[in-house]
Order: structure tokens, then C-alpha cells, then sequence
């Protein structure tokens, strides 16, 4: 099990108010899923996904990720959860301009302490097929070429999961079918995903919803297949290299670079 | 790795904002600058005052009156050096040649040249014991200058001032409105700075005592050593004499007159132009603090267009110190090279100085570094506040920062 949220509750201070930005919620991701989380603006989606992300603390409530519990460590313990267990992609993408992508995707591994972070970094390019855009800048690269190195700066690591804030969000439908093609491929060759997102047809893409409303989840459901619309997978997998990746090891140790192409 | 990686990014961030960099820098580079020509005027009027002091030679004891120094000048000297006692000195051990010396500031004419000048009343002795050789005519002698006779030597650029071309030998000069025939002229020694020893006319003691300035009291008394003496022990010689003519233990005990050597002259020269040297770059290093307020303000704007940019690096795993260690590596570049620019800035000034201003400098490689490390400590110091700024930011805010 990737993920273990015990009755995890979040509360922010407003003034005099306290607004309960989660009361109490609970669901388990096994390895290998790929969920998507939804609702409404003000559901508590981002507040579960800041705390399933290690940024945030919930205040009562155990989170359990990849075996090791989470919830009361220091902010520096934290730090590294995020930098070894977890993959972020964000809706803006950010990526540093003023770094290349393949310096963009080291990052990760800079701050790891690793010395090989230059070769995995071109690996993790290469199975985004981005290998001819390494020494381009951000500026230089399309959103769906920049979402790409986002998805490449997640994966380096080695995570335990990929966690994705609406990750089309700033894309064409074209370029977010791409990136969605690139995500289930990495979903079937292994990665935990967990999708955060408002857009229907994103979530009915993965095989488990849980839906949020008012910091409660309401529905933790597998998505049928008999759902109003049909369940559009996208079926184009142009330009996406089908990554091969070594099962992610629980204790965060990674596996030694390959020198040579995939 | 990521320290490289770190400084390149610090760089390219600065390269990037060249103005505000470049405005950032100013304090320090000015401020750097200021120091690095301060401590060049201290250390080449150190110098210069040693240089002279050496010139003295090794064997040359002064006797002047006054309290002993403890630390550094003596302040206010005392009238009670006279005559007798020079005289009395004569007979010391060790003592190969010896002159009582007053002196005191004149106007001297020559028809219709007229410049205040330094005169010095002493005996022949004087012109060898202070190494002033004669290149025309001749010094006065004994005779002349225990008789109050009118003869007068001079240096090359008051030959120079009152004469132009013309020989001044025999020509009649007046000094106080009194007549002197100059019998001679100094070879050049070379203008000192703050004393010109070719700009000077020397007379008989006797003369410039009773006719001139009306003194009963020396100046002092220069006393050369014969040059396989002891040096120490006709000091403390000397010094006994002047002891028991003063009748210092009768009074109390402490003399009332100093016996020095070229090692006292030089630590008291030392001392004081050590402190000119402090306080000047004192002065100059509180520019430099400005500057690091400077870089410090600048860091502040800097840590809040970049809140996103925080963000997101926490969340791909930076620690709190990583992100205050990036920021301070970040101001410790602009102070250390606003330190490099301001060091040339600086070491530019001090050549150019000599040039337009009476001051002499010298630029040690010492100074150099220590304002170097300063204006690195300036970024760190100023850098730090904001820096913790950043480090502390909350990564969730910081990713929803706009």
C-alpha cells in the first residue's frame, strides 16, 4: 500500500472563523493505481493533495506513505519524503527558466546529494522522448514540451507516487492527450499516479475517483465503464517512449543509473 | 555539485539584472575602495616616516627634553635643555660628535624674494651628524658658531627660490631683517613630504639663540656614537648626566628629558602612524556598512520575486538550510565582487593620489585581502536576514505566490 489516510483532518484559521478544510478523511492507494481526486472548488482537494505531498501537516489524522508514517515528522524529514517519494506535477509546470531542462530534471538529485545527477537526468529525459531538447531552456520549449520535462524532474527520483495538480490544465486538448498518454504509460509500467483534478473527462480516464465535498469524501468509487460518456482513454501514444522502470523499491534506494540507452 | 550549480544560477540571476546588480554592488565597491585608499595614505606615510628615520643611521642619539612617552607622542615638551648641558655631554663616553640644535621659522630676503623658511641653529657638527653634505662653499666653523657671527648656510631650494641661477655665495640674505652672508649650499637629500631638508637655512646657535629668537633653551641635542660603541650604554651615559644636572631624583625620580635611539623613533613613529591608519579606514569601512544595507535591500526584493521559484524548489526537496545556504552564497557574490571591482577601484585611487595630492601611498598585499574577506563578511552579515526569509517561507504559499 502506497498510500494510508487514516481520518485525516485539516483546519485553517480565518479571522475568527476555522474553516474545515478536511474533516476526517480516509481511503488507501494500493502500488500500481492510478486515482484521480475530484470536486468542487472549496472541496478540499488542494488542502488533501498539499498533505499527500508532504508540503503540509494534517493536524489530526495518521498518513501512512510507503510504509512509513508521515504525519508528525520535521519540516527537514519532510523535505526529503518530498524529494525521494514523491513526484510532483504542477498545472503551471514550473520549471526554474533560467536552467535548461536537463539542469530543470537534475534538481531533484542536486539536493539528494547524488553525483550521477547529470546521466539519470538525461535518462529521465529519454523516456519522455525530450533527448533532443536537453539544453533548451523554458522559454525555448512548447507547454506540452515543458509539461513533459516536469513529468521527467518527477520521475528522477524514483518515487513511490507521481502527484499531478491538473496536470492539462494549461495545455491545448491535444497536448493534454499527450500528456495523458504519457501518464498512463507510466502507469502501466508500474508508477503510482494519483490525479488532482476538476475536469470529468481527466478523472474518468482513471480507474478509481474518490470525490471530495466540504473536506468529506463522498464517493470512493472504481469508474464504471457504463458512465454517461464512454471512458476515453487516448489512443495515441506518438512521441511517448514506453519507459521501462525497475519497481520502485519501498525504502527509497535507487537502483543504479544505466550508462547506455534504454 | 549542487554548489556549483548554485553559484552558476547565482550568477545568471545577477547577469540577468544587471542594473540592480550593478546598483546592489555600489556601496561596497565604493565603500571597499575608500578603505583600500585610506590604508594606502597610512602605509605610505608609514613609510615615509621610516624611510626618514632610518636615514638617521644607527648610531644617532637625540636628547630632547620633556616627559618620557608612554604610549605614542609626548604631548607638550618642556623648557630645560641648555647649553651647559650639551656641553656637559661633550665629555661622555662614546660620543664621537655632538650639537646642540634650536629652530624656529623666519622670514628670508634676497632683494625682492621673500619666503618664511625654516632656520636651524646649531654647530659645524650638525652637517655631519644628519648627513647634510656641502656642494658650494663651506659650513661656518667653531669660531664662527660660538661668536654669534652673521654667516648662513642654505639649502638647495631656498638657493633656488631667493637666487635663481644666480651663485648666492657672498650674497647678503636677511633673515629677521638681520644680515647674513651665505657661505654655503646643501647638497640636495630629496623633498620628505611633510619636511623639506633642502628648504632650510642653518646658523650659528649662538646667533639664532640670542639674535634671532631670543631662546635660552636647546631644541634638543643630536649626539652620534662613536661606531663600535656600545649604543645602550652611552644612552643610559648620557642620560645620567642629564639626570644629575637635573637633579631629577632630588624631585622625584622621573627624568624630565628622553635619550633616544633610531629603535625608539621608529616604534613611536610606528605607533602614531598606525593610529592615522586606523581611524582613516575606520572612517572608510562605515561606507562600507552602508553598502552592505544596500545589498541586503536588494536580496529582500530579490527573495520575494523568486517566492515561486522557493516554492517549487521545496517541493522537489529543498531543505530550509539549503534554500538560506543558496541566498547567502547568493549575496556573498555580489559583495565579494563589488570587493574584487571596488580593490581595483581602490588600488587606481592610490596611484593616482601621489600625483595630485601632497599624500604618498603604498598598497600592501595584507590590506588587499583583509578588505576582500570584509566585504565577504559584509554578505553574509547584511544576506542573512533575507536569506532566513526565504528559507522560512511556507511551501504552499509560496507555489500559490502570483
Amino acid at each position: 500500500m502506497i498510500i494510508d489516510a487514516q481520518a485525516i483532518v485539516k483546519h485553517y484559521r480565518l479571522g475568527d472563523t476555522i474553516v474545515r478544510a478536511l474533516d476526517g478523511v480516509t481511503f488507501q492507494v494500493a502500488e500500481g493505481e492510478m486515482i484521480a481526486i475530484t470536486g468542487p472548488s472549496g472541496s478540499g482537494k488542494s488542502t488533501l493533495m498539499h498533505i499527500l505531498g508532504c508540503l503540509d501537516r494534517p493536524d489530526t489524522g495518521r498518513y501512512v506513505l510507503a510504509g512509513e508514517d508521515v504525519s508528525t515528522l520535521s519540516r527537514d524529514r519532510l523535505a526529503q519524503i518530498r524529494n525521494r517519494r514523491i513526484g510532483f506535477v504542477f498545472q503551471t509546470f514550473n520549471l526554474l527558466p533560467r536552467l535548461n531542462a536537463l539542469e530543470n530534471v537534475e534538481l531533484p538529485l542536486l539536493y539528494a546529494g547524488l553525483h550521477d545527477a547529470k546521466d539519470r537526468a538525461a535518462e529521465a529525459l529519454v523516456k519522455v522522448s525530450l533527448q533532443d531538447r536537453m539544453y533548451h531552456h523554458p522559454n525555448q520549449l512548447s507547454g506540452g514540451q515543458r509539461q513533459r520535462v516536469a513529468v521527467a524532474r518527477a520521475l528522477v527520483t524514483d518515487p513511490a507516487m507521481i502527484l499531478a495538480d491538473e496536470p492539462t490544465g494549461n495545455l491545448d486538448t491535444r497536448t493534454g492527450d499527450e500528456i495523458m498518454a504519457l501518464l498512463h504509460a507510466l502507469n502501466a509500467a508500474g508508477r503510482t499516479l494519483v490525479l488532482v483534478t476538476h475536469e470529468a473527462d481527466i478523472a474518468r480516464q482513471c480507474r478509481r475517483q474518490i470525490r471530495l465535498r466540504n473536506g468529506q469524501v463522498t464517493a470512493d468509487e472504481p469508474v464504471s465503464a457504463t458512465d454517461g460518456d464512454e471512458r476515453r482513454i487516448p489512443d495515441f501514444a506518438v512521441g511517448v517512449a514506453v519507459p521501462c522502470c525497475p519497481s520502485p523499491s519501498r525504502t527509497g534506494v535507487l537502483p543504479p543509473a544505466a550508462k547506455s540507452g534504454i | 555539485m549542487l554548489f556549483w550549480t548554485t553559484v552558476k544560477i547565482g550568477l545568471q540571476s545577477l547577469w540577468a539584472n544587471k542594473t540592480r546588480s550593478f546598483l546592489a554592488m555600489l556601496g561596497v565597491i565604493i565603500g571597499v575602495a575608500a578603505v583600500i585608499a585610506m590604508l594606502a595614505i597610512g602605509t605610505g606615510a608609514k613609510r615615509q616616516v621610516l624611510t626618514r628615520i632610518a636615514a638617521m643611521g644607527t648610531n644617532l642619539l637625540i636628547v630632547t627634553p620633556g616627559q618620557s612617552g608612554s604610549h605614542g607622542v609626548t604631548s607638550g615638551t618642556q623648557q630645560n635643555l641648555v647649553l651647559a648641558d650639551a656641553l656637559a655631554l661633550l665629555e661622555t663616553e662614546g660620543v664621537h660628535r655632538l650639537a646642540p640644535v634650536v629652530q624656529g621659522r623666519a622670514q628670508v630676503k634676497y632683494a625682492n624674494k621673500n619666503q618664511p623658511t625654516q632656520v636651524t641653529g646649531t654647530t659645524p657638527s650638525y652637517f655631519f651628524i644628519r648627513d647634510y653634505t656641502i656642494a658650494q662653499g663651506r659650513r661656518f666653523s667653531d669660531t664662527e658658531a660660538d661668536s654669534m657671527s652673521h654667516v648662513a648656510v642654505i639649502g638647495p631650494v631656498t638657493a633656488e627660490n631667493l637666487f635663481g641661477r644666480n651663485d648666492p655665495l657672498g650674497q647678503a640674505i636677511k633673515v629677521k631683517g638681520i644680515s647674513f652672508t651665505v657661505v654655503g649650499v646643501t647638497a640636495a637629500k630629496g623633498d620628505q613630504g611633510f619636511f623639506n631638508p633642502d628648504d632650510q637655512v642653518f646658523v650659528p646657535y649662538s646667533t639664532a639663540m640670542k639674535q634671532l629668537f631670543g631662546l635660552t633653551y636647546l631644541r634638543e641635542v643630536d649626539v652620534q656614537a662613536v661606531p663600535e660603541a656600545n649604543l645602550t650604554k652611552v644612552q643610559e651615559a648620557l642620560a645620567a648626566v642629564i639626570r644629575k644636572r637635573h637633579r631629577c631624583e632630588l624631585r622625584g625620580g622621573d627624568d624630565d628629558f628622553n635619550v633616544r635611539n633610531q629603535a625608539d623613533f621608529v616604534q613611536m613613529a610606528t605607533q602614531v602612524t598606525e593610529t592615522f591608519t586606523f581611524l582613516l579606514a575606520s572612517t572608510a569601512s562605515i561606507s562600507l556598512l552602508v553598502g552592505g544595507i544596500g545589498i541586503m535591500n536588494i536580496m529582500l526584493v530579490t527573495v520575494t520575486e523568486r517566492t515561486r521559484e522557493i516554492g517549487v524548489r521545496k517541493a522537489i526537496g529543498a531543505t530550509e538550510s539549503s534554500i538560506l545556504r543558496q541566498f547567502l552564497l547568493e549575496s556573498v557574490i555580489i559583495s565579494g565582487f563589488g570587493g574584487l571591482l571596488g580593490v581595483v577601484l581602490g588600488t587606481g585611487t592610490a596611484l593616482l593620489l601621489p600625483k595630485l595630492t601632497p599624500f604618498t601611498t603604498a598598497v600592501e598585499l595584507p590590506a588587499v585581502i583583509v578588505a576582500l574577506l570584509f566585504s565577504a563578511a559584509v554578505g553574509v552579515f547584511f544576506g542573512w536576514y533575507p536569506a532566513r526569509r526565504a528559507a522560512q517561507l511556507d511551501p504552499v504559499e509560496a507555489l500559490r505566490y502570483e
